[in-house]
């Protein structure tokens, strides 16, 4: 399984802080289309993608156990 | 721990006494404060919030990227989050060098990379609404999934 984390506007459009999905094998740019479609996300598309705290591109694949989470545009400082 | 997220108000002081070394000729500080007015419009208050551990690494990889650019500088950085109001302080950067110019330029640096790479969002409150920024206007979109070259060196 793999833990999908949410933030800002993506957690309140999903409704949810984390969901576990199972994920392994599968790229970034297919768990982005499977998270848009089962949570109803419009701008997955503008988000960045981080494995395990570390960005990642679209084609990198998911492995058991690694955490994804969706990164908005961030704004801090 | 030079790099840290807060939930409660940053020590400015305690930020500049990490950077403190017998080879600087200069410490810079930036204080990153919550405005009021953004194009006219009042803001209330401010939530921030952090996806904090990978937020603390980006932290880490900043102060790195600086130490390899200005020989013998040493970097502090502490983010809030939570609840922040009208002239609150968001961030704190300290940053010594050997000499004033380069740390000037690593401080400025530091501060236009968190707006780049650092996971930490700010939710605006207005008298009218709220909105969480960086993401609405759509003004930045990473179409291969994560930032290019380009988006980092702006």
């Amino acid at each position: 399984m793999n833990k999908v984390l949410f933030f800002a506007h993506l957690r309140d459009e999903a409704g949810e802080e984390s969901v576990q999905l199972d994920l392994a094998g599968k790229t970034v740019a297919d768990v982005k289309a499977i998270v848009a479609e089962i949570y109803g996300l419009q701008k997955l598309d503008s988000a960045m993608t981080a494995i395990n705290e570390e960005f990642a591109s679209n084609e990198e694949v998911i492995k058991e156990g690694d955490v994804i989470a969706f990164i908005p545009p961030v704004s801090g400082g | 721990m030079m790099y840290e997220i807060a939930k409660d108000p940053i020590d400015i002081q305690a930020v500049i006494d990490k950077v403190v070394q017998r080879e600087a000729g200069a410490i810079t500080t930036f204080i990153g404060t919550v405005r009021e007015l953004t194009k006219g419009k009042k803001t209330l208050y401010l939530i921030y919030e952090a996806y904090e551990p990978m937020a603390v690494k980006k932290l880490e990889q900043i102060g790195t990227e600086i130490k390899e650019r200005w020989e013998g500088a040493e970097v502090a950085i502490t983010h809030r989050v939570g609840k922040l109001d009208i002239t609150d302080v968001a961030v704190v950067i300290a940053v010594s060098t050997p000499h004033r110019a380069d740390a000037y330029e690593a401080n400025r640096y530091a501060i236009e990379r968190i707006k780049e790479i650092v996971p930490i969002w700010k939710k605006e409150h207005w008298e009218d609404g709220q909105e969480w920024i960086g993401n609405q206007l759509e003004t930045v979109a990473y179409p291969s999934g994560k930032p290019e070259e380009g988006d980092l060196n702006e």
